[in-house]
């Protein structure tokens, strides 16, 4: 039995029209990734403003337009669009599936990957170092407003066995989602390593939407076709753990070897150790192969036992930041840009405004490459200065961007063209914290409940 | 020996995890990715990147793929979230990086990077209504 599943969303924010291309191709599974790294940070603000948010809040437009397919018996969805609320989350899809008058769908949510209120118990039971640095939990810069661990596909496979039609997660490794419905509908064991990684190298290549077919493309990315009518990937996998990548068959953009491997090494560390949840996939041990017509198979992928450990990433509040943008013109654009920088950082300064932090950037010269520009002495024709800035509050940080606002009349000559955000209105900062927690102290804590509608 | 960017022999794409970036090389071909194995080692991404990353620089290889993959720590300003940066979550350090010159053997010399060709956009922006 091939099994069609499609990454139908790649973050909150994606456009759910997407979704539509990839039901008209059909798809067993539609699998909709909402949650990046700060994505919860996001949504705690939501919650901490209402109590029933905390969720993604385009879900009911992307289950407006697949739950009838869903009723219909011709799909199933999974989703870590649940975010901190996923009860929240299962609400608004049966009212969503009421509104259009389905019923007989049955909806399961996953809990427990939100340690927020067992962190310090945990860090009594445990030793939560930093991922990268090693550091202790006591150097946490501040409280932790958020600790979420990344959970595998073990609930989701339990919310399908007991029948589920729309799974709803909170955070969950982002391939979990897509391993779950091969596992469950291939019967592949826990333990049965090369399979797991065969499941989450296709769920890697699916998570990112349209960056598998031809999104984020370099080299010859022009050529793509339609662009704008740039589809989102499915894979259509075999129980043996063998798959193509494809894409629906109307669309624009393009499934090659080079396309899947782009997204291959997309934020991957060690590509022979990809740490999953469930198993340590080998990317390196596949072999791709691009068979044309917008379909590359992936064969051999090897996979190693699951460490013991789950990914925690914890949020901590980190000051307060505001954004300045000017243009200017030729002659002298770069050093106008320059001068009016630092004029600027100077008038903040006399103020006796405290900052913390300044990134100024020149765009149009180096504000992305930095010292990797190798000409950035030239004469451009146009430059912006962006200044950035960090305080320890917001008001302060306002303030330091109204000092930008004199320089109209008051700064190198020509070419004050507007003012960029941030003179009025800062921004929170928060800082991302990861670390490792130990499965044993999590999954007694994780529970699927499947509602009928 | 000649010298070309890696511009003229290799794709890219980078991402960001917290404040780590990792940046995957791509050769056009096997040929390709044997000379970027020999050239393009961490120290000298290190050393390419200077201030703009403040930690270390490691190096993987996917030869599946004909790509080496580099892991730049203290890449991002401290991170999406809490980064000051316009490239807050290293999007476009690919890019940066395939700046880097390094020496090739002769024969592939005269590999050049596909020239981008937009005329298609450049005629949906022609005919879009303006004052």
């Amino acid at each position: 039995m091939t099994l069609r599943v499609a990454g139908g969303q790649g973050f909150y924010g994606d456009t759910p029209r997407a979704v539509e291309g990839l039901l008209a191709d059909g798809v067993d599974y539609l699998c909709l990734e909402a949650l990046a790294e700060l994505t919860l940070a996001i949504l705690q603000k939501d919650r901490q403003k209402d109590e029933a948010r905390g969720f993604t809040r385009d879900l009911p437009v992307y289950l407006a337009a697949a739950l009838p397919e869903v009723a219909a018996g011709r799909t199933r969805i999974v989703t870590n669009a649940g975010g901190i609320n996923p009860t929240a989350a299962a609400r608004v899809a049966s009212q969503t599936a009421r509104d259009l008058g389905l019923s007989g769908i049955r909806v399961a949510t996953v809990l427990g990957d939100d340690l927020t209120g067992r962190l310090d118990d945990l860090a009594r039971q445990t030793a939560l170092r930093h991922l990268d640095t090693g550091a202790p939990f006591t150097d946490l810069p501040s409280p932790a407003l958020l600790a979420s661990a990344y959970l595998g596909a073990r609930p989701i496979v339990d919310a399908l066995a007991q029948g589920a039609d729309v799974v709803i997660t909170g955070r969950c490794a982002d391939a979990a989602l897509f391993l779950a419905p091969l596992v469950h509908e291939h019967g592949w064991a826990w333990d049965d390593w090369d399979r797991l990684a065969a499941g989450v190298l296709v769920g890697h290549l699916l998570e990112c939407s349209g960056q598998t077919a031809g999104g984020n493309l370099s080299r010859d990315w022009w050529t793509v076709p339609r662009p704008w009518d740039l589809p989102y990937p499915i894979a259509e996998v075999e129980a043996d753990g063998t798959a193509v990548i494809t894409k629906p068959r109307s669309s624009g953009g393009r499934v090659s070897f080079d396309t899947v491997r782009h997204q291959l090494l997309y934020e991957v560390h060690d590509p022979a150790r990809y740490l999953a949840p469930d198993v340590v996939a080998d990317f390196t041990s596949a072999t791709f192969e691009d068979l044309g017509d917008d379909r590359v198979h992936v064969t051999g992928v090897r996979g190693a036992p699951a460490t013991d450990t789950y990914k925690l990433l914890l949020c901590h509040h980190a000051g307060w930041a505001g954004e300045a943008r000017v243009a200017f013109s030729w002659p002298d654009a770069r050093e106008k840009a320059t001068a009016t920088a630092a004029i600027f950082t100077e008038r903040v300064a006399q103020a006796g405004l405290a900052v913390d932090e300044w990134c100024v950037e020149l765009w149009g010269v180096d504000a992305l490459g930095g010292p990797t520009v190798p000409d950035a002495d030239t004469d451009p024709p146009e430059v912006v200065a962006r200044v950035a800035w960090r305080c320890a509050d917001a008001l302060t940080a306002g303030l330091v961007g109204r000092e930008m606002v004199p320089l109209t009349l008051s700064a190198p000559p020509a070419g004050m063209t507007g003012m960029g955000r941030g003179a009025g209105r800062p921004t929170e900062l928060l800082g991302i914290w990861p670390t490792l927690v130990e499965k044993s102290l999590v999954d007694p804590h994780v529970s699927v409940h499947v509602e009928e509608i | 020996m000649p010298r070309l960017r890696l511009h003229d022999l290799c794709g890219y794409r980078s991402g960001d995890k917290g404040d780590i970036a990792n940046i995957a090389l791509l050769a056009d071909d096997a040929e390709v990715y044997d000379v970027i194995r020999r050239e393009v080692t961490a120290a000298r991404v290190r050393a390419h990147f200077d201030t703009l990353v403040t930690g270390e620089v490691e190096r993987y290889e996917a030869p599946n793929v004909l790509a080496l993959n580099f892991v730049l720590r203290g890449a991002l300003g401290g991170g999406g979230p809490r980064s000051l940066r316009s490239d807050a979550l290293g999007k476009t350090l690919g890019g940066s990086l395939v700046r880097l010159e390094i020496e090739v053997p002769a024969a592939l010399a005269a590999r050049r990077a596909p020239r981008a060709d937009v005329a298609w956009a450049v005629e949906i922006l022609e005919g879009l209504p303006r004052p």
